[in-house]
């Protein structure tokens, strides 16, 4: 085969295309194209919809990253709804409406729910008392005016049924009376679903009647989130009912008045509110109206303001102060439910909260206390829930002069600290950090005995971590709080309220006053390994202090950070906090690093999230990790001090050994580091340099075999011979490159991506055709016969296991013809600088020319054999497409003044045309190429080629 | 096949006045035609009185039950022997609510001794080998409202050992005082009782404090006339050690039925007693009664 001469740079001048400087329009496929669109056009909302000015400048170099100073589609809602045009009228009255109710920005029950259920435990045994059917007629009696006589008799023969079956269950432990009261809930829903409403109102009842017993006062507050559960669900199946009455012909609006209700529906309304005026007891029948409120929308329009004062006014009754003021809780959740705009009520609630206060320490209380041995302190926890959701209702959106007078009332209460707590939980936090030096004052003065300090300083610290205090008074609020917090002497207390206050320090001090906490901490800790039970609340604190020193030069800089970490000696929760400091390191650390302080610090964390790593690691645990440390080591710079760079690859090569994507980011970095050098040296190397880029060269020709990746190792001995190269590492190059052919064999058919098996035919083509590009630039080695890389690599191509029935191999030899095409050139399509290339070293010697044309022969042939084999039916349509591409590398690479070159690419045409397969578009566009060449001077014979190539149209 | 009769009110609450209109409809419902002898429909309103057996011994209130007192009673004959058709047929009616000479409609009340009652049955003649058809509907009836303006006349009571009467050993009761007052004990019937109460001291722990309604009805007979006090509900309004001298309301709704206005007639009697009851932890039981007088407004 004879290859055409090359003139590359004028065959680049001819072939490139107009050079038009390209503009960045406003134009991008990734881009949403409203934005732009509507600013244009409505002038007068401009700047309503939102920020995404950057598509049109051209100084974003990438359309990508010019997407992401845009907004993106999701925010651009939410900023087109937030700044809509001027409301009408219609909207600011809705608006106004909308005051009135819950916004989001109020902690909803259901947050609430699970903490007391966490929190307020036993181990004591309770009982459930039911007395089903104990209050015979009087509630059948009473329901038979409304309902038929059938449903009448049948009520009476369930009474019947449970008449007596009053039962006591001792003995029950925690989790089995849950389990009573979840079964009870069912055993509601049944009756409901089966029409027995009189049976769900008794068993509402008997559920409501539970709350009035204090027996194992521990669990009160777990035990009320349980029963109000069932209450809630009795008061929507009610409610749902009377409204499902009124929907004919059509639903109710959610805006209804009870003039749109219907007679039966009112008159089963007004049926219920009856019943429950009926029932004896104070407390389920306060309850069950509670749970009812929102039925009065039903009867009169202003039922429910009617009601609450009521309601309110009632639980006076209650003498027990734990069962009232649960009671109180209940009664708010419902109103701020169902009617939040009757603020009164929730205030007088909180007034009659505090005009019975003092019955918490009376007599009555301290009986129960004794007799069931339970300390003030921790009694005196149980109303917190309660209170705090109360000071929660009242509080929210209300005017600071209510606050005021709230808070005034209650420090004229002696005893006071359980009040102050909630106050400090459920207030504004700004109004609480204005005040924090008062606040301080007022614990202070609390009494010792009763309702634990540190929960106070607790409460206050809480506030303090989301507001600020004026600036003067925060050294002192510190040092006042941690006076106290430091003589807790519960391990467990200390933690919860230092924790707390970890971001309050962290917010508004250096880290000299951080380290000092954290000294503290440590002392308080250590002790009989206290920390190993408070591992979550530590965590936390290093969460804190992460959120706020973003530095790390400070961050280890703290003496104890370091020996605060080692109290987390359980490995899980130590690779959980060293992620957590890696993530932040990667987030937030924009310039890189050689402060070594950093660097011990961060090699140590990252050591250990390394050594968590063993065989039962997922993989993408694996991967994050990895991740994170490869963020570490891209993030280390020692500048020009190169050599110090390279034995940090080799510490950390040591150091994490297990992963392999670190590794590979190792040898990428070593690879950087030697271009880096060689530009540094702008490109010719002292000996020194040289010394060092070989050194690189050899930690990666070390590195790359331990990999497991087979893609990895070729892709990487392919980079790093190139590097070497680059650098004129001769026989570094080579070595690479060999190794790469010599690993080639290994190549496994079909690998796993993503979990799944897929053939690595497609890889290995990319790589080779890689590999071939690269060794155009690749001298002989002067010991090694001519081409001999290109020979090995072809040779590794012969032997190799191809798939059955693959023409992979072909593709191979037919890409390997451009190749020898180009280095049969007389001057090279590329080189590289400082480094003799085969166009030097050989000088365009015929005898190396012939051997190129002997290789290429040999590949022609074996191609062609391959061509016959694919003569049968099946692969008639492989054989054309492969003639054709033949023919392709021919016409372009080959020189067709030689008569055999040029009867094989014709008769390559007829074959890929023979059957009809081939696309007779590329065949046009193929024959149109030819022609457009062949008005070039030395390209006269093409025409002739022309002539005798017909096209085959498919008939 | 079965068919089936029922009858509808037009009023969902199925509450009348004297002199209005008794409207609904007799509803039939059957896969097929039925053939019946005649329908017709009775409204009757009647006042069963029956002496208890405590106040005029039990064979004698075996015997001796007072014949009852018929308020009203109409009779109509719906449709004629006929067939009715399959499927859901509905026959309006209407019962002009009047009565006749000097009598009054009394107001439904569900009593022990007393028991005023208005019926609507509706009967359905069938052949003999097809059962007799019937339905039975009670419908309430309210007095008309009083003219005269009702004038609030509210009570203050104060309870200290000292006013209690009937009480065995006044020197083994603690010391106590509580005060309190009712809104008003002319009540009107739809409004709930109202007041407050106040502990104002206790030596002892108060356990509950219940509001008892009471019905107290008087039959007259041939031996005189037999009274009886008995509890319609009972309402706790505090339970519990509650908080001195923090007033406590007081409420409780009528219940519908059970009470009625106050009435007053020649054969019986009707009334209402209200009692406040304190029960100490030491079981002491403290009762201040009050009379109630019950109307329509």
């Amino acid at each position: 085969m004879h290859s055409r001469a090359r003139r590359y740079e004028s065959e680049l001048q001819s072939c490139g295309l107009e050079v038009a400087p390209v503009e960045f329009s406003d134009y991008h496929p990734l881009k949403s194209i409203t934005v732009t669109d509507s600013k244009s056009r409505r002038g007068a909302r401009k700047g309503s919809t939102s920020s995404s000015s950057s598509s049109s400048s051209s100084v974003a170099p990438d359309p990508l990253s010019s997407m992401l100073d845009g907004t993106d589609p999701l925010s651009m809602f939410a900023a087109a709804s937030a700044s809509e045009s001027p409301p009408t009228l219609s909207q600011s009255r809705k608006r106004r409406e909308k005051e009135d109710e819950v916004g989001v920005d109020f902690e909803p029950w259901s947050s609430k729910r699970g903490e007391i259920l966490a929190r307020f435990t036993t181990t004591e045994k309770l009982s459930i008392n039911l007395f089903m059917g104990s209050e015979k007629g009087k509630a059948p009696s009473l329901a038979s005016s409304a309902v038929s006589e059938k449903v009448r008799t049948r009520l009476e023969e369930l009474d019947d049924l449970e008449e007596g079956s009053q039962r006591e269950l001792l003995n029950l432990s925690q989790q089995d009376y849950v389990n009573r009261i979840e079964e009870l809930n069912q055993s509601l829903k049944e009756a409901w679903a089966s029409d027995q409403k009189v049976k769900a109102l008794k068993i509402v009842i008997q559920c409501s009647k539970l709350l009035s017993d204090t027996a194992v006062i521990q669990f009160y507050p777990s035990k009320f989130v349980l029963i109000t559960d069932i209450l809630d669900t009795f008061g929507r199946l009610v409610y749902e009912r009377i409204w499902s009455m009124c929907s004919d012909p059509r639903p109710l609006p959610d805006s209804f008045t009870a003039d749109e209700v219907n007679d039966t529906a009112k008159e089963t309304c007004l049926n219920w509110f009856f019943k429950i005026a009926s029932i004896r007891e104070l407390i389920p029948r306060l309850y069950v109206e509670v749970a009812l409120l929102k039925c009065n929308r039903f009867l009169t329009k202003c039922g429910i303001q009617e009601t609450v004062p009521r309601l309110t006014a009632m639980i006076r009754g209650i003498g027990d102060p734990l069962v009232a003021v649960y009671a109180r809780a209940y009664l708010c959740r419902i109103g701020m439910e169902v009617a939040p705009h009757l603020k009164d009520s929730l205030n007088k609630n909180f007034f009659d909260l505090l005009g019975t206060f003092r019955q918490i320490h009376g007599d009555s209380v301290q009986n129960q206390l004794v007799l069931q041995r339970v300390e003030i302190p921790v009694y005196l926890t149980l109303y917190s829930p309660a209170i705090h959701w109360i000071l929660q209702c009242v509080s929210y959106r209300a005017p600071e002069a209510l606050l005021t007078e709230m808070m005034e009332r209650c420090k004229k209460l002696g005893n006071n600290a359980l009040l102050l707590n909630s106050v400090m939980w459920a207030f504004r936090a700004e109004f609480i950090a204005t005040r924090a030096t008062d606040f301080i004052g007022m614990i202070k003065d609390c009494d010792e005995a009763g309702f634990p300090q540190h929960l106070l300083f607790g409460s206050l610290g809480r506030s303090l971590a989301c507001a600020d205090p004026p600036e003067a008074e925060r050294l002192p609020i510190l040092n006042e709080a941690w006076k106290v917090i430091t003589k807790v002497r519960s391990p467990q207390d200390y933690i919860n309220c230092a924790e707390i206050w970890v971001e309050f320090t962290c917010r508004h001090f250096t880290k000299r006053e951080v380290n000092t906490v954290l000294s503290d901490i440590i002392k308080h800790m250590t002790p009989d390994r206290a920390f190993e039970d408070a591992y979550p609340q530590l965590q936390s604190v290093i969460r804190k202090i992460l959120t706020y020193f973003h530095d790390f030069s400070v961050l280890f800089s703290m003496e104890r950070f370091l020996p605060f970490m080692d109290m987390f000696q359980k490995d899980s929760v130590r690779v959980g906090v060293c992620l957590s400091i890696m993530d932040v390191f990667i987030k937030h650390q924009q310039e890189p690093t050689r402060d070594p302080v950093i660097l011990n610090a961060l090699l140590h964390v990252c050591k250990t999230m390394h050594d968590s790593v063993n065989a039962l690691t997922l993989e993408d645990e694996k991967r994050s990790l990895a991740l994170l440390i490869n963020g570490f080591i891209r993030m280390v710079s020692f500048g020009r001090d190169f050599e110090q760079q390279l034995s940090f690859c080799v510490e950390a090569r040591a150091t994490f050994c297990n992963l392999e994507p670190v590794l590979v980011q190792l040898i990428h970095t070593v690879n950087q580091l030697a271009m880096e050098t060689r530009r540094v040296m702008r490109g010719s190397h002292s000996r020194k340099t040289a010394a060092f880029v070989r050194a690189c060269a050899a930690y990666s020709f070390i590195t790359i075999p331990s990999l497991t990746s087979i893609f990895s190792r070729l892709n990487l001995y392919l980079l790093s011979g190139q590097v070497a190269l680059a650098n004129q590492c001769l026989s570094q190059a080579d070595a690479f490159l060999k190794a790469a052919v010599s690993v080639l064999p290994e190549v496994p058919r079909s690998i796993s991506i993503e979990g799944k098996l897929r053939s690595s035919e497609g890889f290995l083509l990319d790589f080779i055709n890689n590999f071939l590009s690269a060794l155009l630039v690749v001298p002989d080695h002067p010991e090694a016969g001519v081409l001999f890389l290109v020979r090995g690599l072809l040779n590794m191509v012969q032997d190799y296991t191809w798939e059955d029935n693959s023409d992979a191999k072909v593709h191979v030899y037919i890409s390997a013809l451009p190749l020898l095409a180009a280095m049969s050139q007389e001057s090279y399509l590329y080189s590289i600088p400082k480094v003799d290339s085969n166009e030097t070293l050989y000088g365009g010697d015929p005898k190396f020319l012939a051997e190129i044309n002997k290789l290429c022969e040999t590949l022609i042939g074996q191609v062609l054999d391959h061509l016959k084999t694919l003569g049968r039916d099946e692969s008639i349509h492989r054989q054309g497409s492969l003639a054709f591409s033949l023919f392709g590398c021919l016409l372009a690479h080959g020189d067709l003044r030689n008569n055999k070159l040029n009867q094989l690419a014709v008769n390559l045409w007829n074959l890929s045309h023979k059957q009809g397969y081939c696309n007779t578009r590329t065949s046009v566009r193929t024959l149109e190429f030819i022609k457009h060449q062949a008005q070039q001077p030395d390209m006269v014979h093409l025409s002739d080629v022309l002539h005798r190539l017909t096209l085959q149209s498919r008939t | 096949m079965s068919a089936s009769l029922d009858i509808r009110l037009k009023r969902a609450n199925k509450v009348y006045h004297e002199g209005e209109v008794l409207a609904g409809v007799v509803a039939i419902v059957s896969k097929e035609a039925v053939q019946h002898q005649g329908i017709t429909l009775t409204m009757e309103g009647i006042v069963n009185l029956q002496l208890s057996s405590k106040s005029v011994g039990v064979f004698e209130a075996f015997y001796n039950s007072v014949k009852p007192i018929q308020l009203i009673t109409s009779n109509i004959e719906v449709v004629k022997q006929g067939k009715v058709p399959g499927g859901k047929t509905e026959i309006p009616f209407e019962f002009p609510l009047h009565t006749k000479g000097n009598k009054v409609l009394y107001e439904t009340y569900h009593g022990v001794f007393v028991n005023i009652q208005y019926t609507l049955r509706c009967d359905m003649k069938r052949s003999l080998l097809a059962k007799d058809l019937s339905k039975t509907c009670e419908f309430m009836v309210h007095c008309l409202p009083q003219k005269a303006k009702l004038q609030p006349t509210p009570v203050d009571f104060t309870i200290t050992p000292e006013t209690l009467q009937n009480v065995r050993e006044r020197s083994l009761l603690p010391k106590f005082l509580i005060r309190g007052h009712l809104d008003a004990t002319n009540c009107v019937i739809t409004k709930p009782l109202t007041g407050e109460l106040v502990v104002e001291s206790s030596d002892v722990a108060i356990k509950s404090i219940e509001l008892q309604l009471v019905r107290v009805e008087t039959c007259g007979c041939a031996e005189g006339y037999a009274r009886d006090a008995t509890e319609i509900q009972n309402i706790q309004i505090a339970e519990g050690d509650v908080c001195h001298s923090l007033p406590i309301p007081i409420y409780m709704v009528f219940p519908r039925l059970f009470t009625c206005p106050t009435l007053e007639t020649i054969n019986f009697k009707v009334e209402f007693e209200v009692n406040v009851v304190i029960v100490l932890h030491d079981e002491h039981l403290i009762t201040e009664n009050f009379p109630l007088k019950l109307c329509r407004a």
